[in-house]
């Protein structure tokens, strides 16, 4: 059964169309990793299922439920989590309000859940009393996942979560993902190292002009000569 | 050679004028600043946006209190507070409420086109100046006692002279303090504090990890409003009760929110306290306090009757002066505030 299914989506800011008719399918558990050309609608895709733009035209089905511009407090309470591109920690918060933060819906006790998030991410729970804004990239970068993952989603949405990192988070952030996949959290990544990304996709999405190019698993997008050509910067590579 | 004592040989006189009229003068101004501010600043980071009928709002909230005065003026001797401070609390709340009506009023319909900030600073404009009227049209321009017995004095015996501090300036000392802890509680250790701190932080995330935005813009502005209606009823009972009475403090509580940097309820506070204090030194008139070196000086030496920094009717420049100052030092306030 999928988690997740985007039913030739429409959405824009206010003005034209910047999504014109996308379409993507995941199912419970799956990786999968949206990639594309620069301003190719793939932020706009996640803010669109994600309620945070309105949808004009199409569906939005996650878990069952049509949550077409629902509001993203459901999503969140419904088992959605969003880590956006840029400006995905509060800065002047330290680690542990941020932590905190993220499970604000929560009515129970999950004082257990910060602890996972220091098991996951090491290097945060030294830090956990220092502002957000005062840590390197990659640590503000295991800061938003964490918040992220204190509601215990059923599907993470990330939007470019090694953008700007040094080749060693970058790896990191790469395990991490993988890591929290195989302990049963679906994932929807949008991701600049296409090849990387797409090698450990259940599925793949290749998004340009507001609208799907290609559709396929992640392997059969890399062994695709089409996709590697256009998007993947030469010829398929094994 | 005659024994002199150490305190005989102080200015005792001198140094307690001085502690009247600069230190508790300074801390009792500041402290309404503080208050003035705190809920500038916190609706400043919230919705991001200098609301000018806070000023108005602080005097809404003592036309309030003085109301209930009248109306159960026996209230206060029977605890053995004055009745205005008794009724506060009531009064507060009632601004609170007015506050919210406001915002679901005018503010909220904006907030829901995107409007630029300088939109919504117009549209307080409208709001203060609203505010202005109706309070003159309901209660007119005369000035009102808040006090329906003789205002407490109490007399602080200080080597032999007296520091002078009157009942409603105890209790704003004392309400200002209380306020400041409580509101340090709640932001560090609530769900719904933090989520405020979280909001003024970084709105789109706190939309996005599930926070109600509704919910907090709603507590902001209870806060804001209860805590203007506490600074206008304390201020009006240490004064007296007019239309003005906080209209003419709205630029001294602005700099002091710009000061402490803006959106930081900490440094309202201290912008509030350094706003009050500066301006106090500012008008005090140093020459009564260089009346005894008068001995010791040549003749040709005359102490003018008035050595001030500033002339009393230019107060309001002193405000100025400081943001300037402490902007040139450090262009973001105090306490690091948002970048306009
Ligand atoms: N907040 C916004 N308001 C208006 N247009 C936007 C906004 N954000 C992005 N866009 C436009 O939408 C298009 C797609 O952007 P985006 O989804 O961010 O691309 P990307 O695929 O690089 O993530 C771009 O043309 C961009 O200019
Ligand atoms: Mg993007």
């Amino acid at each position: 059964m999928s988690i997740l299914k985007m039913t030739d989506v429409h959405a824009g800011y206010g003005g034209a169309n910047i999504l014109n008719g996308v379409n993507m399918e995941i199912g419970a558990h799956e990786i999968g990793v949206i990639v594309g050309p620069n301003g190719a609608g793939k932020s706009t895709s996640l803010k669109a299922l994600f309620g945070l733009l309105t949808v004009s035209e199409g569906s939005v089905v996650f878990d069952g439920k049509d949550v077409t511009n629902a509001k993203p407090e459901n999503l969140v309470r419904g088992g959605l989590s969003f880590v956006p591109q840029e400006f995905n920690v509060f800065p002047a918060m330290t680690v542990r309000e941020n932590l905190e933060m993220g499970a604000y819906v929560r009515k129970d006790d999950y004082r257990h859940l910060i602890e996972k998030m220091f098991e996951y991410f090491p290097p945060l729970r030294d830090k956990q009393k220092q502002p957000a804004g005062e840590l390197s990239g990659g640590q503000r970068q295991m800061v938003a996942i964490g918040r992220a993952l204190m509601m215990e989603p059923k599907l993470l949405l990330l939007d470019e979560p090694t953008a700007g990192l040094s080749p060693r988070y970058m790896g990191e952030i790469f395990e991490r993902v993988i890591a929290i996949n195989a302990s049963g959290v679906g994932i929807l990544m949008v991701e600049q190292n296409a090849r990387q990304a797409l090698a450990i996709a259940h599925k793949g999405f290749v998004l340009a002009g507001g609208r799907n190019s290609f559709t396929d698993t992640g392997q059969a997008l890399l062994d695709n000569p089409e996709v590697a050509e256009s998007f993947l910067g030469g010829g398929a590579k094994h | 050679m005659e024994q002199v004592g150490f305190l005989s040989a102080m200015p005792i006189n001198e140094i307690v004028f001085f502690i009247n009229k600069v230190v508790v003068a300074g801390l009792i101004i500041g402290s309404v600043y503080a208050l003035g501010a705190v809920g500038l600043t916190l609706v400043w980071g919230i919705l991001r946006f200098a609301n000018f009928a806070h000023g108005d709002l602080m005097t809404l909230g003592a036309f309030i209190a003085f109301v209930l005065t009248m109306v159960m003026p026996g209230l206060g001797a029977a605890v053995g507070l004055p009745t205005a401070f008794v009724v506060m609390p009531i009064a507060m709340a009632i601004t609170a409420l007015i506050t919210i009506g406001l915002d679901k009023a005018f503010y909220q319909p904006l907030r829901k086109t995107n409007p630029k900030p300088i939109t919504l600073v117009i549209a307080s404009f409208g709001v203060m100046l609203m505010l202005q009227g109706l309070i003159r049209l309901i209660w007119g321009t005369a000035p009102r006692n808040m006090y329906v017995t003789p205002k407490e004095i109490y007399r602080i015996p200080f080597a032999g002279k007296d520091i002078i501090i009157t009942e409603p300036q105890l209790l704003l000392i004392v309400v200002t303090v209380v306020a400041i802890v409580a509101l340090h509680l709640f932001l560090t250790r609530s769900r719904t504090g933090k989520a405020m701190r979280a909001m003024s932080d970084n709105a789109d995330l706190a939309r996005i990890s599930g926070i109600s935005t509704d919910k907090v813009v709603r507590t902001t502005w209870i806060i804001a409003g209860s805590l203007a209606a506490a600074a206008g009823t304390l201020l009006a009972m240490d004064v007296s009760l007019k239309p003005d009475l906080s209209f003419n403090i709205l630029i001294p509580i602005v700099a002091a929110m710009i000061v402490g940097g803006i959106g930081q309820p900490y440094g309202a506070i201290s912008g509030g306290l350094l706003v009050g204090f500066t301006e106090t030194v500012a008008v005090f008139n140093w020459s009564i306090l260089l009346r005894p070196l008068k001995p010791h000086l040549p003749d040709w030496i005359e102490l003018p009757a008035s050595i001030a920094f500033v002339p009393t009717e230019y107060k309001i420049v002193v405000p100025f002066v400081i943001l300037v100052a402490v902007l040139i030092w450090r262009p973001n306030g105090i306490f690091k505030g948002k970048v306009l």
